[in-house]
């Protein structure tokens, strides 16, 4: 069973003029849903007890997050690709791969992660220019916690 | 040493379990969660979460280096692996050892002792405990003249093997170098070694486990035993203590037998010895699990005793704080696995969002979970959601309670296996403790019959 994009529109306009915030319609296996833009989830949120976060929205105090976030398009956070020390130079004492203001390509070196005397190099990923550093060198870095963010482009 | 801040390397139900004794011991907990796990109930009940990487648990809970490094990072002075995962990986004690991270469980050399079921087997006889009729083959011919010197069925298992995994069982001989293949490649992938050994398959058998603490030093008790018959495809579904319908005398042997054989090696922690134990009540010593088992809260309805307290007091150098004689067991307990999987398509696991989760409560009922209203159940683990278990007075009174509690339990968004574990304890034989490992393959052939003369009829 298949519906028309005409029919699904009907179905919609239906929703609209109804006092009903929500519409899930199930016809041999084929399943709609539908919600009013404004409308709040009717998926049935957790207690007290429970204070469920949910996924798209980590609590700040448990989960790593930008110190304030990119909202900037252009503005991207490279992240620790998995869990380790981070040290932002080769070796202590010398300068750091990459300062606040330095150009990056997708393959330069912004920083090492060490697992277990293993050290891993992390690469930008991307083109553009440093314009934070979000990780303290020696810290512990989570796996997709952001090291530092890039406004991508040459410009600074 | 003093424990002070233990990391959790496992997720789930135990994760939760482990945090909740932590607690009460005034301990702080840092949970490694993969980034599928970093909004999980444990993730919010730990004091701090560390996330360790992707979902898939090669690139997070299976990473020995990455959970040392974050429990180093942390200043965590613990590790418990919980169960699963790296909790039998003598690679992650060995490196904890290195790195003064106090491993909650056994030595690397005891896991490394057990994990080799062979070497186990071996052990066992050595200390005057029965085993089946077996042994290891390197080849199809030599699996052959054992089988035959064994009688059929015969058991195919892994050497490194554990959890049911890489175990065949046949029938005829004509089918054993197919089922050496299959096994030897599913141990391959699963344990990293393909190797595997015959056993002799006792019809109409019990699986039966003592539970054990050992100090290190050699001072062994044990906390009584476990029936986990009940089992789909040598996964356990319903396990009790105590054992029904063993005699005195077998009881007391089976108990004897668990204490010797980890005394032996000076066993250090909490463990398991399982046997089988076949009509007659004769036993045979199967292998030892060198961790907290998932079915461990009956044992502690039974007797009282917060396991996992125990194995911390071992761990921080505590010792054994009971005796023998002050373990007593009062009444029956019984649990249920309650799994996201869908009886009606062969139990297919089924993850999703939990829409509706409501636990039962009441006298002498324990729910062990990390599910609730609104919790994702990833693809990526296994399927258990919760644990139900009913303490009674007697063995009746357990049942009963647990059956009601089932009846309590709302579970929507994923399938879960509910009525069947209601169908298992409503069944005659089980209400009876008549239960072998055969029961739950009988119930569904049974039953399968049935809706299928039903369909046919209809």
């Amino acid at each position: 069973m298949t519906l028309t994009a005409r029919e699904i529109a009907e179905i919609t306009r239906l929703l609209e003029d109804s006092n009903f915030d929500e519409l899930r319609l199930e016809i041999d296996g084929l399943k709609l849903h539908l919600k009013r833009g404004n409308a709040a989830s009717t998926e049935p949120l957790p207690g007290a007890s429970a204070a469920f976060t949910p996924a798209d929205t980590p609590s700040p105090e448990r989960t790593p997050a930008p110190k304030s976030p990119a909202v900037d398009r252009d503005v991207q956070d490279i992240v620790a690709p998995m869990l380790g020390t981070f040290y932002r130079a080769p070796r202590p004492g010398e300068p750091p791969f990459v300062e606040h203001g330095s150009p990056v390509e997708a393959d330069t070196i912004i920083g090492i992660i060490e697992v277990m005397k293993l050290m891993n190099t992390v690469r930008a990923g991307l083109r553009g220019t440093v314009v934070e550093i979000l990780a303290r060198d020696g810290a512990l870095v989570e796996y997709g916690e952001p090291l530092l963010r890039v406004r991508r482009g040459n410009e600074p | 040493m003093t424990l002070h801040r233990i990391l959790i390397a496992n997720r789930g139900e135990i994760a939760i379990r482990i945090i909740r004794t932590c607690r009460k011991l005034g301990l702080e907990t840092v949970l490694a969660a993969s980034d599928a796990d970093r909004d999980s109930m444990p993730a919010r009940l730990a004091d701090r979460t560390i996330c360790i990487g992707a979902a898939r648990p090669g690139d997070s809970y299976l990473k020995v280096e990455t959970i040392v490094q974050a429990a180093l990072g942390a200043r965590a002075d613990a590790i418990h692996p919980g169960y699963g995962f790296l909790s039998e990986r003598p690679e992650l004690a060995r490196l904890c050892e290195e790195h003064g991270l106090v491993f909650i469980g056994p030595t690397a050399a005891q896991i490394e002792a057990v994990a080799d079921k062979v070497q186990a087997r071996n052990a066992a006889e050595a200390a005057g405990i029965p085993v089946l009729p077996g042994a290891s083959v390197d080849s199809v011919d030599a699996a052959l003249v054992m089988a035959r010197r064994i009688g059929s069925p015969v058991l195919v298992k892994a050497v490194g093997g554990g959890g049911g995994r890489g175990m065949k069982r046949i029938e005829r001989l004509a089918e054993l170098p197919q089922a050496i293949a299959l096994a030897a490649a599913e141990a391959g992938a699963a344990f990293g070694d393909a190797r595997v050994y015959l056993e002799r398959f006792v019809t109409g058998g019990r699986h039966v486990e003592v539970q054990i603490l050992g100090d290190g030093a050699g001072r062994v008790i044990h906390l009584g035993e476990r029936d986990c018959s009940i089992q789909r495809r040598y996964q356990k579904l319903v396990e009790e203590a105590p054992a029904p319908g063993l005699t005195e005398d077998s009881r007391r042997q089976l108990h004897e037998a668990a204490v010797r054989f980890a005394e032996r090696l000076h066993y250090r922690g909490a463990g398991t010895v399982e046997f089988l134990v076949d009509e007659q009540q004769a036993f045979y010593f199967l292998e030892m699990n060198a961790r907290i088992q998932v079915e461990h809260p009956v044992t502690e309805a039974v007797t009282g005793v917060d396991l996992v307290a125990e194995q911390f007091a071992i761990a921080g150098g505590e010792g054994l704080r009971l005796a023998q004689g002050e373990i007593e067991q009062q009444g029956c307990a019984i649990e249920c696995r309650v799994n996201a999987e869908d009886p009606a398509r062969d139990f297919l696991p089924s993850p999703g969002l939990v829409t509706e989760a409501r636990w039962p409560a009441g006298p002498g009922i324990r729910v062990d979970t990390h599910i609730a209203t609104g919790s994702r159940v990833p693809p990526y683990y296994d399927s258990l959601l919760a644990k139900i278990i009913a303490h009674g007075l007697d063995r009746p009174t357990a049942s009963q309670r647990m059956r009601a509690a089932i009846a309590a339990t709302r579970v929507s968004g994923v399938a879960t296996n509910l009525r069947f574990l209601d169908a298992v304890l409503g069944e005659p034989s089980f209400r009876a403790g008549a239960v072998d490992t055969g029961f739950v393959a009988r119930l569904l052939a049974r039953d399968t019959v049935r809706t299928t003369k039903g369909a046919a009829d209809a």
